[in-house]
């Protein structure tokens, strides 16, 4: 087998991944990296997000509101010693951004532009009109095409690591065009690929956010942590999910029900200020708003449509310019997918699967539990995001701990020796590559990935959505069991060698059932209600028992375990989350 | 879904078996808002496991899933069936080698971005600890039109002159190259100059527009090539008549 040898292996070429790679290449240029993606990197989904990036940047914020607001939007979930880290180097790195030529929007002076976002008591976000992940990552691409010692493998998709002796030393990958696999030997790994969104039916992730890296990382013996932790966006498209970004809210937009009620104010998010307030009504947190549609469903007071009940972001009071200058990509995108002008008429908007806030199970450092294994961005659980993450701290994320993969990386490298067991890297590719070729050869089975994958995405919708319960759970669980016998008898409709996206897809769905159970389980065993995570069956937050991250641990053919460890808390102990009103004091 | 069936005829090629590309058509039953990849993932789901082409975000900013829509270059996320017949012809993006069926090879195009020198190559060197570069609403506006390219090298298929001469920059590289030059924190111009302003650059455009008009996002890199154009003689003009400006 064909034998790719370099220094760091960064799998991900999105946001995270680029940064990564750059920071290497920064710190010691003769350092080989070898970049893979299975897509090209401006395909990465990075290039959807929207509305910012949050890093303190006017005189009357500081590191303790956006410390505050983090640890609080997620209650109390997150690790309170890589918030502060976060908090201190978000400004550092979205200026790097501007550095490199980001086309931030700009004050009439000239200096950077902050807008407000939900949760975030003082304006801190940073924003290129309303495409700032598309800036983002076109800013990181073109960027890394300074740097000769990155070296790119485009459309290579990642199947396998190999660890030997307990240390990471590279993966095994199929580059689509040639159907043929490469092993990859590294003395560090770093996994950047992103979120899982795909796992739900209704989601506004791109096709390509299938878990592949979470999985990889898990099969390998790294846990899963926080898994039981999604957000679900309050303003997608029916129909797309296609995201609305919370900037249209930042902005001065307004949630209606169907009698043009600002519904938010029954919600404890009150007081309905005509242009709210920070942290209030339409500026809440994602969690209490995706759950307040839920409970306007329940009173019949949303929308009906074809594409399930929706509600009304109305945005005309803003006007054409603003909405031009400020908001174009909601513009074309309501015009173009619902029909909608946001200048004259409300937008249709319902709760949409956005985030996985858990992921593989990284310390401050991107470290995992496996040496010269690291992980950064939405992949990842540090954990910054706890229980809900606050809207645009995650393309800051992707800066601040894809920087930190890169140069923790580096420092492995140089207290690493050189020697490889390269008769044991043989081996486990070998087991890779036979892996696929049973693929090829199953037949009679006849599941398809489609319907495998239908199924899937009902049951986590049904059973693990914004409201869970006990049984829904052990339903869910039960299913995605079936399913994942059922994934053994998966024929392979197309046997050819070049871009065979039918085998790419059988891949996808096997890391997708992995996540998807790790989710269930961890959600199962997690027996309170906490931000993102809220069961009907056990309504009230247990900091008693559960103030602690749960670890999925993979085990094959079964259930994963679940074990638990503390949250660290430095300085904010567990209080009350209060938004809207309530907050002022 | 409504009743509406859409015959797609699809032009297939798989390079291990078949000699030459050739069309294969399905019918399939559509709602009344799908886009053509909405009917293409129907018959990767539904129909036809073996065809292959590129798509993610379903929302016009990823770049993949451009094709030949009925003969024009468009992102099939945002051709609604409503706007097109009942039967729809679906090709690779035309100009480019197909690698298998609505799959092109993009390595042309990649070493195209790669050879403008698109990154910024900044007037001053400042440490991020000494803040941002100053940059005002109108200097931004300059060129924030030609930041907006998707690389869906949609532009690319539309060019004649690329079709005519596969060594042409083209339009994205192109205007590309002239959102750096307008920058004002840039002075990489002259950096870039050996690629843009050579004669497989800017000046093999006979500024037909085709590719502005295919433009999904309004780059109009047409017109950052003339503006290139009239930058690039202006130079030329100060070069010859300040002796020694140029080293």
């Amino acid at each position: 087998m064909n034998i790719i040898k370099t220094d760091v292996l960064i799998i991900g070429a999105g946001g995270a991944g680029l940064r990564a790679a750059i920071a290497i290449a920064e710190l010691d240029p003769s350092i080989q990296v070898a970049l893979i993606s299975k897509v090209y990197p401006m395909r990465s989904h990075t290039v959807a997000a929207e509305g910012g990036a949050a890093g303190v940047a006017r005189e009357d914020d500081s590191f303790e509101n956006h410390f505050n607001d983090t640890v609080t939007g997620g209650d109390w979930m997150s690790d309170q010693d890589a918030v502060e880290f976060f908090v201190h180097e978000a400004p550092k790195e979205l200026t790097q951004m501007e550095h490199w030529g980001c086309p931030w929007s700009r004050k009439p002076d000239g200096h950077i532009a902050v807008r407000p976002f939900g949760g975030m008591k003082v304006e801190r976000t940073w924003y290129a009109a309303d495409k700032t992940g598309f800036h983002m990552l076109h800013t990181l691409f073109q960027t890394s095409l300074k740097f000769p010692s990155i070296q790119r493998f485009d459309e290579y998709y990642s199947t396998d690591l190999i660890v030997v002796d307990g240390c990471c030393r590279g993966a095994t990958a199929i580059e689509m065009r040639s159907g043929q696999m490469h092993t990859f030997s590294a003395r560090a790994v770093i996994i950047a690929t992103g979120g899982a969104g795909r796992i739900f039916p209704f989601t506004t992730n791109g096709a390509i956010k299938t878990g592949d890296g979470m999985a990889m990382a898990y099969r390998a013996g790294v846990a899963l942590k926080d898994m039981e932790f999604i957000q679900y966006h309050p303003t997608g498209l029916p129909g797309t999910g296609i995201l609305i970004t919370e900037g249209s809210r930042g902005e001065g937009g307004l949630l209606v029900n169907k009698d043009g009620y600002r519904y938010l104010q029954d919600y404890d998010l009150g007081p309905p200020d005509p242009s709210p307030r920070n942290k209030a009504m339409e500026l809440g947190p994602r969690d209490r708003l995706s759950q307040a549609f839920w409970h306007e469903q329940k009173k019949g007071r949303t929308i009906k449509t074809p594409h399930g009940d929706v509600v009304h972001l109305d945005l005309r009071h803003l006007g054409e310019k603003k909405i031009n200058e400020r908001l174009p990509m909601v513009r074309e995108l309501a015009t173009a997918y619902v029909g909608v002008d946001p200048v004259y008429e409300p937008i249709p908007v319902r709760p949409v699967i956005h985030y996985t806030m858990g992921g593989i199970d990284t310390d401050i450092n991107a470290a995992t539990s496996i040496d010269g294994l690291f992980a950064a961005g939405e992949c990842a659980c540090v954990s910054i995001n706890g229980a809900n993450r606050l809207g645009s701290n995650s393309l800051t994320e992707i800066l601040v701990f894809g920087a930190r993969a890169g140069q923790s990386a580096v420092q492995i490298l140089a207290a690493d020796s050189p020697q490889v067991d390269e008769a044991a890297i043989h081996e486990q590719a070998n087991a890779a590559k036979a892996r696929i070729a049973d693929l090829f050869l199953a037949s009679g089975g006849g599941e398809t990935v489609s319907g495998l994958r239908r199924e899937m995405n009902d049951t986590m919708e049904s059973g693990a959505g914004i409201y869970r319960t006990d049984a829904s759970l052990r339903e869910s669980s039960a299913v995605i069991k079936d399913i994942r016998r059922r994934f053994a008898d998966i024929e392979l409709q197309d046997k050819s060698n070049v871009y065979n996206t039918d085998l790419i897809q059988v891949l996808e769905l096997g890391a997708m059932i992995d996540v998807a159970q790790a989710l269930i389980i961890s959600a199962l065993e997690r027996k309170e209600s906490r931000g993102s995570h809220q069961r009907l069956d056990f309504t009230e937050r247990d900091d008693k028992s559960y103030l602690r991250h749960s670890l999925a641990s993979f085990v094959k053919g079964g259930d994963p375990e679940i074990s638990y460890r503390d949250v660290t808390i430095t300085r904010s102990q567990p209080g009350e989350r209060v938004y809207g009103g309530g907050e002022q004091k | 879904m409504s009743n509406r069936i859409v015959e797609l005829e699809i032009l297939r090629y798989n390079p291990e078996t078949d000699e030459e590309p050739k069309f294969q058509t399905f019918s399939v039953p559509c709602a009344e808002d799908w886009v053509v990849l909405d009917a293409i993932n129907y018959i990767k789901d539904e129909l036809d496991r073996t065809l292959s082409y590129r798509w993610s975000c379903h929302m016009a900013v990823c770049g993949s899933c451009g094709m030949m829509i009925n003969g024009e270059p468009m992102l099939s996320c945002k051709s609604f069936l409503r706007d097109l017949p009942d039967r729809i012809r679906v090709e690779p993006l035309t100009n480019f080698p197909i690698e298998r069926d609505l799959v092109v090879v993009m390595d042309d195009f990649m070493d195209k971005l790669d050879s403008v020198k698109p990154f910024l190559i900044p007037r001053e060197e400042k440490t991020v600890d000494e803040g941002e570069f100053l940059q005002t609403p109108a200097q931004l506006s300059k060129f924030k039109q030609y930041t907006l390219c998707i690389n869906c090298t949609l532009c690319y298929a539309a060019c004649p002159q690329y079709a005519h001469n596969e060594g042409f920059v083209g339009p994205a590289a192109l205007a590309l190259a002239h959102r750096y030059n307008l920058d004002s924190r840039d002075v990489g111009r002259s950096a870039r100059a050996d690629v843009v302003a050579s004669n497989a650059g800017i000046w093999e455009c006979s500024f037909v527009g085709a590719c502005s008009e295919v433009c999904p996002h309004g780059v109009d890199p047409a017109a950052a090539i003339q503006q290139t154009k009239i930058a690039s003689s202006v130079d030329y003009f100060r070069d010859m008549l300040i002796p020694g400006r140029r080293s």
